[in-house]
């Protein structure tokens, strides 16, 4: 018999997970804003201005709709990537994981950006296909280095699971301070930039190019959704990177010093997503935009060799 | 919670965060950068340039007004989602200003799209736009601008409005005699 109580409790925490990551997420939206308006010597929005900005979208009224794959797309997107930020260990605890989540969890970062081609298909409008072009152009170059520096460490940890990985980083063994993979940390950092759609590689949205692409037809409560997917996709791919190298956030263990030690590994973890978003916001005020073929370039002509040597390195130098 | 609270609330967020799209039919797009960027920092109220019609809330319309554009000007004011406010931008919404005898140019912005702040002058300087921000914001919070209510309620004589000007291309007065046989 189904035990109904851990049931509901499960289900509970995971929607009180969720939550979370997109309250942490509209933080986000304001912390950036306020720090690239700091950069650029403005006084800036307040720093609780994207939950605003999300609440008035979804208060606006709809005139205009464009059928139902329309209306759908963007739920489908938001959706996809709650179910990819429950996958991620947050803090070295994760609701959902098993053998292998870490193709599964490659597979479901992809998955928003497909619902995101899909809204944007239905809308119709020339600037949305050319955004989309490039969005799926752009998905394409950083997954390839991207994966070759996974790949690497799922060869030297000896697993496919994001939980191990984890694991094994404990006690400071972060991934970061042996050489090879701090090098691959700089390769996957480049990745990320592409990620999370920041200068240079922000080619898809282009507002002054092609009327930010594929949320060209969005407005309303479709923008809201997409933009709640935006700042969730924030917080899940910095958690990717800080899961992968910097030990995701886990400081003291739970069996020594039992609930503190989520307290403080929570807040750690917090402390180490807002530094690697810090570093993508940086780079992202002092670059303008590349072309999509320079992003191409880029990625596959010098990301992706770094990662490849990264992963012979790995095959033939590494004594498992 | 009941509706007017919810409306209420919706107000206060409205305000909090308006996009703004800039329609600068010749004038006017050199007042535009001082005020978004670090001398005056619109962005500080929340407010925020964008891209696309879909996206905004607050249609700027600067300058003159050409019978050609005033098409394109509806034409993304009907694209734009309700709740939506206008800001009239220079005399010449107001009343043709230096255009006021001119052939082809409209001469109140008001006759054709509900314009819920006007700012006037010849170029009026930065500092009068972010008044008129903050202007609207006030009549936002108080429940006055409600200029697409009045687009919603009053739409047929704005639509006539409209034809009116339009019909200064042939192609247009035929378009206007077809309806009139309905």
């Amino acid at each position: 018999m189904v035990n109904y109580i851990d049931l509901t409790i499960q289900i509970l925490v995971a929607i009180g997970v969720t939550a979370l990551g997109f309250a942490i997420g509209m933080l986000f939206n304001g912390i950036a804003r306020k720090i690239t308006a700091r950069i650029q010597n403005r006084v800036g929005p307040p720093i609780y201005q994207g939950y605003i900005d999300v609440l008035k979208l979804f208060t606006k009224k709809t005139n205009i709709s464009h059928g139902w794959i329309f209306d759908l797309a963007a739920l489908f997107s938001v959706a996809g990537i709650a179910l990819a930020f429950l996958f991620l260990p947050v803090a070295g605890v994760s609701l959902l994981s098993g053998e292998g989540d870490l193709f599964l969890i490659l597979y479901l970062l992809a998955i928003p950006a497909l619902g995101f081609a899909l809204g944007a298909g239905a809308s119709g409008n020339p600037n949305a296909a050319v955004g989309i072009m490039r969005a799926l152009m752009t998905m394409l170059a950083y997954e390839l280095p991207l994966v070759m520096v996974i790949i690497a460490m799922m060869v030297y940890y000896d697993t496919t699971s994001l939980a191990v990985i984890v694991q094994k980083q404990a006690n400071m063994h972060w991934a970061i301070f042996i050489p090879v993979f701090f090098i691959g940390a700089l390769v996957a950092d480049m990745a990320l930039q592409g990620m999370l759609m920041e200068k240079p590689f922000d080619i898809p949205i282009a507002p002054h190019e092609i009327a930010t692409g594929p949320m060209v037809e969005f407005g309303g409560k479709h923008l809201g959704a997409l933009m709640l997917y935006k700042m969730m996709g924030i917080v899940v791919e910095t958690t990717l990177f800080v899961d992968l190298f910097l030990g995701g956030g886990v400081i003291l263990s739970v069996s020594q010093f039992g609930w503190l030690a989520y307290v403080v590994n929570f807040i750690v973890w917090f402390l180490l997503i807002l530094f690697v978003f810090f570093i993508a916001l940086l780079i992202n005020a002092v670059f303008p935009r590349f072309r999509i073929e320079q992003a191409l370039k880029f990625y596959w002509k010098y990301d992706a060799l770094v990662g490849l040597l990264i992963l012979i390195w790995i095959f033939v130098g590494v004594t498992p | 919670m009941n509706h007017e609270n919810w409306s209420k609330l919706a107000r206060i967020m409205s305000k909090r965060s308006l996009w703004m799209i800039h329609f600068c039919t010749g004038c006017g797009a050199m007042e535009m950068p001082p005020v978004m960027t670090s001398r005056y920092d619109m962005e500080r109220f929340g407010m925020h340039a964008m891209a696309t019609p879909r996206q905004a809330d607050v249609f700027l319309v600067t300058g003159y007004l050409a019978v050609k554009t005033l098409k394109r000007v509806v034409q993304v004011y009907e694209q734009m989602r309700d709740p939506k406010y206008v800001i009239g931008f220079g005399s010449c919404t107001i009343n043709g200003g230096m255009y006021w005898d001119s052939y082809n140019t409209i001469k109140d912005l008001s006759k054709y799209i509900p314009v819920d702040v006007y700012i006037a002058g010849c170029m009026p300087r930065p500092e009068a736009i972010m008044d008129s921000f903050l202007k609207l914001f006030d009549m936002i919070d108080k429940g006055e601008a409600i200029g697409w209510q009045k687009y919603h309620k009053y739409y047929d004589q704005y639509k006539r409005n409209q034809r009116m000007a339009f019909s200064y291309r042939l192609d247009e007065v035929k378009d206007i005699k077809e309806d009139d046989k309905e």
